[in-house]
């Protein structure tokens, strides 16, 4: 008998669970096609002619006559988009840079393993210190140390994420010579050098955020009843920390990381800009200057469907390791409806 | 509510804050010692002076007139983003929850996918493009930005939409037009205030952020971000240069922050019963 609605609660799990994936997958997808739609479009809502904008008003008719053709201008609307959706899902293919002459496709694998790096690593930084923070502050609650972790996001929140990169420029690598004002150094040690600056400075516009949710999940689960209970029970406190705390904080936390991951990433592009780093900034903003359409699309396109997917496996994540998120869904979709 | 307001320290400030810089952007003619694009180019990197209060730039051009001149167009933008964004969302959140049905359906899957949007990559795509203009990149910010406002502003107007003072309304005739209006949208200001102060910050931010990579306002007009790209291109040379204006922008964003939370504090409803 109890095994019986065992295995029922069990199999009604696994559907809900099922369900949870097939909706969160459906909604990534629809992102992306939505994405796709909205930088095919917005070329072509530009008034004028986009081939002129790209080569100058006075360039040769026959050379404007040949970009039309490369970008299928002269073809219907319909046709242009039935074309450009199906290069990029049957082919993956984005079209060719304008200026450099090859796939863009190419140019963003060619760029994207920099920027890659510094998003891991600003990742790394941000998240160990958020947590050692947020632990301070909730240990000593309304001690000094959380005052001053609390106060001090309240000015940072103001700045300008490039001008805290300008001070620590001048501070860190102009001044002191500790760090390259810019570029990216060679050989493995020399790399990560030169791109802990940059990372330092995406990290300080992430840790604020975080450490304060961070804190209160931490305090609100430290007053919980189980908790008590844990510690009536004689159980270690480090026990209960590990364990008992720091899993349930994991999941709320987790989920903010991956929404302000979308920030970071467009914070990473602005940042590679300040410490002229080569990597897909660089790309994109060398390509806005060059009125490079397709490679502007290719760009938007790809960091899209990274944010994308990188919400996507998060959101999967937490399901998997908190079954209350599978929940959500649910009642979310009672309030809409 | 007077009292309520001149009661919260914080409020006051902040709101005087924000309004002298508003006021001193007005009227920067008058103030500005200097015409913030005449560059005295024999003078360039001058330290702080009696005639350049803030010294002067690269093409010695007196920064703190730039400074002064440079409220208009990044105040000026922010509020007019801020208007957009508010009269987008907030026409499609009073539809969507006033309305029900369909349209609600319709918008508020739009506006699920709008939010699931990377929004800092998707204004560089507007901005890139449309055209890098100033137009472009109040568009493209109020595009990015609507959705929250209009999954907000729906949440509370389902809050009052059944509460008896609007189905009385509906009862003796009153058009749905004045019901949305008079009705609705008084009730739901208030949240609306705190969540569009605590957003002028963030437009600030976002617009200087995209006149610093150029994108957005040009040079030579000052505007703070441009400001800080110029300085950046001489970081080595005249470290200084970057410190005005980027104190400037925390000055106002940090204001904006706070008067926001002051205004969330009076404006509280369960504040004023007590």
């Amino acid at each position: 008998m109890t095994a019986d609605i065992q295995y029922k609660i069990k199999k009604e799990t696994r559907l809900r669970a099922g369900h949870h994936f097939v909706y969160a997958l459906l909604r990534a997808l629809s992102v992306v096609v939505l994405i796709t739609i909205a930088v095919f479009f917005l070329m072509r809502l530009v008034p004028g002619d986009p081939a002129v904008m790209v080569l100058g008003e006075h360039a040769d008719e026959a050379e404007i006559q040949k970009l039309r053709e490369q970008l299928m201008l002269n073809e219907p609307l319909s046709k242009q988009f039935a074309a450009f959706l199906g290069n990029i899902f049957l082919h993956f293919d984005t079209g060719d840079s304008i200026k450099y002459g090859v796939s863009s496709r190419d140019l963003v694998l060619q760029y994207a393993p920099v920027t890659l790096a510094l998003v891991a690593y600003a990742s790394v930084i941000t998240v160990i210190s958020a947590v050692i923070l947020a632990f301070l502050a909730a240990t000593h609650k309304d001690s000094l140390i959380d005052h001053a972790i609390r106060v001090i996001p309240a000015f940072t929140q103001g700045m300008p994420v490039f001008w805290i990169g300008l001070i620590l420029i001048s501070v860190f690598a102009v001044n002191l010579g500790w760090f390259p004002v810019g570029g990216v150094g060679s050989g493995m040690g020399g790399f990560w050098h030169s791109l802990t600056l940059p990372a330092v400075t995406i990290a300080l516009g992430q840790i604020p955020s975080l450490v304060r949710s961070l804190r209160e999940q931490l305090l609100e689960i430290m007053d919980a009843d189980f908790v008590l209970t844990l510690r009536a029970a004689k159980i270690p406190e480090s026990v209960i920390f590990r364990k008992h705390i720091f899993k349930n904080a994991f999941v709320p936390t987790l989920m903010l990381f991956s929404v302000n991951l979308s920030y970071m990433i467009g914070g990473t592009l602005i940042i590679e800009r300040v410490f002229a780093v080569r990597g897909m900034g660089k790309l994109l903003f060398d390509a806005i200057s060059n009125r490079d359409f397709p490679l502007v699309q290719a760009v938007t396109l790809y960091c899209a469907v990274f944010v994308v997917l990188i919400s996507l496996i998060t959101e999967l994540i937490a399901a998997k390791a908190d079954p209350r998120m599978r929940q959500k869904e649910k009642s979310f979709g009672n309030n809409a409806g | 509510m007077a009292a309520r307001f001149l009661h919260n320290k914080t409020a006051v400030a902040t709101v005087t804050i924000v309004l002298v810089i508003a006021i001193i952007g007005i009227f920067a003619p008058f103030i500005a010692p200097n015409d913030p694009f005449k560059a005295d180019i024999m003078n360039k990197y001058a330290p702080y002076s009696a005639q350049y209060p803030l010294g002067t730039d690269n093409l010695g051009r007196c920064i703190l007139s730039r400074l002064i001149y440079g409220i208009r167009p990044t105040l000026g933008l922010a509020v007019l983003t801020m208007l957009g964004t508010l009269g987008l969302g907030g026409l499609m959140g009073l539809l969507a929850g006033y309305f029900r049905g369909m349209t609600e359906e319709i918008i508020m899957r739009v506006v699920d996918v709008m939010l699931s949007f990377p929004s800092q990559i998707m204004v560089f795509a507007v901005v890139a493009l449309l055209g890098i203009n100033v137009q472009n990149v109040i568009l493209a910010n109020v595009f990015i930005k609507w959705a929250w406002y209009a999954r907000m502003i729906r949440t509370g107007v389902m809050q009052y939409r059944d509460k008896n003072f609007i189905q009385f309304s509906r009862c003796i005739g009153t058009p749905e037009r004045f019901i949305l209006i008079r009705h609705l949208m008084p009730s739901i200001a208030s949240d609306l205030v705190v969540l569009a102060s605590l957003d002028i910050g963030w437009a600030i931010i976002n617009i200087s952020t995209l006149s610093f990579l150029g994108l957005g306002v040009q040079a030579p007009t000052p505007e703070w971000g441009a400001m800080l790209n110029e300085a950046k291109n001489v970081l080595t040379s005249n470290p200084t240069q970057m410190i005005a204006p980027g104190i400037a922008i925390v000055v106002l964003v940090s204001a904006f922050n706070l008067m926001g939370d002051a205004l969330r504090d009076i404006l509280d409803p369960k504040e004023v019963n007590a």
